[in-house]
């Protein structure tokens, strides 16, 4: 026997999406579309916030012409692009051919395996700051002390640093730093996106191709990574849009600052200091909408390159 | 299963105190006072003193770590919602809140704080008052800078006191012959030495970065000095190169790595109650070199001017029984180190007992001098960017070897630009 309730009560069919995805609505108009409206505001005004809400004055584009001419955006934006590039790019290169040997080496384990590869990407990032802080440690870390092990060994120890890194404050070590935590973290949700495309790629493709004498290599490229391509544009367009938006890892490590020499700061870092350490909110604003228009024309690029030849 | 029914007493327990506490606030006021550790505990000690003299009302005291307290009074003030009756601001936030006009200004009647300027510590009372002439916070304490140092170490190099205060230069001479004969660093970080340089000479109506019509100053021959002393001391190596607050930092003080610190008055009491409570009776207080005087850090209260109307008297009342209380600011200085800002408290025969830490010194009758010397200066409203693009510039030359003039000039060219903002 099944509950129902009496007619009035009931939703009818016309009106049940909408009161089912009311609650969703109420709070992404709360916290989402508010926001950004508010920062679009914000983007034209200047406000000295402990004044008050009704102490805004309107002054055009203002925010936008300092950003664009403020050399602290643009060193901010150019760590970004280093941070992005050093960290995205190792990502495919990696994940592609892991999530291939995943795919082909495991079926049992394959599970396991990839939920091992998954574990940074879900774990909290004070964690995450507090490992890697005493893995970078220049006197105590882990990794400074591999390489003096390294060190040891001839020829390949002519390549290592001659001296303890000071990974954390060297303005040239920090950003390697931060590419490693970001490429740890993000490489096995990589896994994760090429793993399910390999299982739609049909294996009678593979079954044909090793009748007609390809080799695994071959296979690979002929086949595997042609089939992978739209899960490439995709991997790829969220780490374009993650890598332009970088916040927490180099938050976290640089205490907030954004490192020696700003080496750490992204442009998230930045716009965000800018807001509540320098009480800059319209600038803050600015730029993050500047950001914006940056990751929507390189969406829109990576867009194009992926785009097939026949389409 | 014993720890059962201890846990459901406590519930209970709390759960009458609540109730008995909304009891106590129907019948009177409760006052909310915003504060960070340890104002809050000088507030939470100070509340018999203050129920003795006003039964009825009830203070709820609203604690948050320091950051976090002070974004949080931001976003109060700026959507006047969520205002406590009373906040407490550090030095360094209230010279940002100044900027706006989210505080009370308390030059104007009924308070009319100015008459009583005489009362606090000039420099205190200067810091909360702003170029217009509205005060918008009372000093409650004060960070008058100390030149810390371990007369032991300095005996072993043959050194004296005055080896290390005529001069900069002698200061850091003196910290060669240390650093040779004991091993130890001269001070924590080179940075220290550029900070309070730019601290010393400022022309009237200068200040920090900047002056009064928004030129930045970076390029004068008071950056260009405190630069080069603290080059000087880099590259004879007399810098721990570790930041303040950092365990390396606790650990040099207790391993006596570190020979000296220039600090508030108060970092005697954090060495000896946690930092290094080792290193006792080795310590010594003297005035900071070359006849310098700083400020480090100070707490005011202060009142939202959008707070609630009806309970502003009250308010001003505890902030005034917190400031102008002999006996409440002498407690929160033997209690917490907080240093008291009214001149009265600084009468008191606890100035001239002998510390144990600094080896029996009566170093309370230095700082009071020292305070009484304190100037305070002007602040502009990029005072916290100009810090950093400063210290970004001093780690290129620290690290890198930057030419100082090219240094400076680059750090003067990035705040003309947000000079004006």
């Amino acid at each position: 026997m099944s509950l129902r309730l009496p007619p009035t009560l009931r939703l009818s069919p016309r009106h049940a999406p909408y009161a089912l995805l009311a609650p969703f609505l109420l709070l992404f108009a709360v916290f989402g579309l508010f926001p950004l409206l508010f920062s679009l505001y914000l983007a034209f005004h200047s406000w000295e916030p402990t004044s008050g809400l009704g102490a805004m004055h309107w002054v055009g584009l203002d925010n936008f012409a300092f950003a664009l001419q403020d050399e602290w955006f643009w060193k901010s934006m150019r760590n970004t692009a280093w941070l992005a590039i050093a960290s995205g790019v190792p990502q495919h290169l990696v994940a592609i051919p892991l999530a291939t040997f995943l795919h082909i080496a495991f079926k049992r384990w394959r599970n396991p395996m990839v939920g091992a590869y998954f574990l940074p990407y879900i774990t909290s990032s004070v964690a995450i700051a507090i490992l890697f802080s005493s893995l970078f440690s220049t006197d105590y870390g882990l990794i400074n002390l591999a390489i003096a092990t390294l060190r040891e060994i001839p020829l390949l120890g002519q390549l290592m640093p001659q001296a303890a890194v000071d990974w954390l404050n060297d303005p040239d070590a920090l950003k390697p730093a931060i590419s490693t935590i970001v490429f740890w973290r993000y490489v096995g949700f990589n896994v994760v996106l090429y793993l399910a495309a390999l299982q739609t790629i049909p294996p009678d493709l593979y079954e044909a191709a090793t009748m007609d004498g390809a080799s695994r290599v071959q296979q690979f490229f002929h086949i595997t990574l042609p089939s992978l391509r739209p899960m490439i544009f995709f991997g790829v367009t969220l780490s374009v849009i993650g890598g332009l938006q970088l916040f927490e890892e180099p938050f976290i490590l640089t205490g907030g600052k954004g490192g020696s020499d700003q080496a750490g700061m992204s442009a998230a870092v930045y716009l965000y200091r800018n807001a509540f350490d320098f009480n800059d909110f319209g600038a803050a604003s600015a730029m993050s909408w500047l950001l914006f228009f940056i990751v929507a024309a390189l969406t829109l690029l990576t867009n194009r390159a992926f785009r097939r030849k026949d389409d | 299963m014993r720890q059962w029914p201890r846990w459901m007493s406590a519930v209970a327990l709390a759960l009458g105190a609540s109730l008995a506490g909304s009891g106590v606030a129907f019948a009177g006021t409760t006052l909310t006072v915003a504060a960070f550790p340890a104002i809050d505990e000088i507030v939470r000690s100070a509340l018999p003193a203050w129920h003795a003299l006003h039964p009825d009302v009830e203070v709820k005291i609203v604690s948050r770590e320091l950051n976090d307290h002070h974004t949080a009074m931001t976003t109060a003030l700026s959507t006047a919602k969520g205002l406590p009756d009373v906040m407490a601001l550090e030095i360094g936030y209230l010279g940002r809140f100044a900027q706006g006009t989210g505080l009370e200004d308390l030059s104007q009647p009924p308070y009319n704080l100015s008459r009583e300027r005489g009362r606090f510590t000039a420099y205190a009372f200067d810091q909360a008052t702003t170029p217009s002439g509205a005060v918008l916070a009372v000093p409650t304490d004060i960070g008058p800078g100390t030149l810390l140092y371990r007369a032991d170490l300095l005996a072993k190099a043959g050194l004296k006191e005055t080896d290390l205060t005529a001069s900069w230069d002698g200061y850091v001479a003196a910290g060669v012959k240390l650093k040779a004969a004991t091993g130890a660093y001269l001070l924590a970080h080179a940075r220290d030495m550029k900070d309070i340089l730019i601290r010393t000479g400022l022309q009237p109506g200068e200040g920090l970065y900047f002056n009064k019509d928004s030129r930045p100053l970076v390029t004068s021959p008071r950056f260009v000095r405190a630069f080069e002393l603290a080059r000087a001391v880099r590259r004879q190596q007399l810098d721990a190169k570790v930041t303040a607050w950092s365990s390396d930092w606790t650990e040099g003080f207790k391993r006596g790595g570190i020979a000296t610190q220039m600090s508030g008055a108060w970092l005697a009491g954090h060495l000896n109650s946690w930092l290094a409570p080792g290193t006792r009776g080795k310590w010594r207080a003297a005035q900071l070199p070359e006849g310098a005087f700083a400020a480090y850090g100070g707490t005011f209260f202060a009142m939202a001017r959008h707070g609630d109307a009806a309970r502003k008297p009250l308010a001003y009342e505890f902030i005034r029984f917190m400031t102008t209380n002999r006996a409440q600011q002498l407690a929160a200085f033997k209690a917490q180190d907080a240093f008291p800002a009214l001149i009265d408290a600084q009468t008191d025969p606890f100035y001239d007992q002998p510390l144990p830490f600094l080896g029996g010194q009566a170093a309370r009758r230095d700082w009071r001098a020292a305070a009484a010397h304190i100037r305070a200066f002007p602040v502009h409203k990029q005072d916290a960017f100009a810090r950093e693009v400063i210290d970004t510039e001093l780690d290129k030359v620290l690290d890198r070897d930057k030419d100082i003039a090219a240094a400076l000039a680059d750090a003067q060219r990035l705040l003309q630009q947000r000079a004006r903002r």
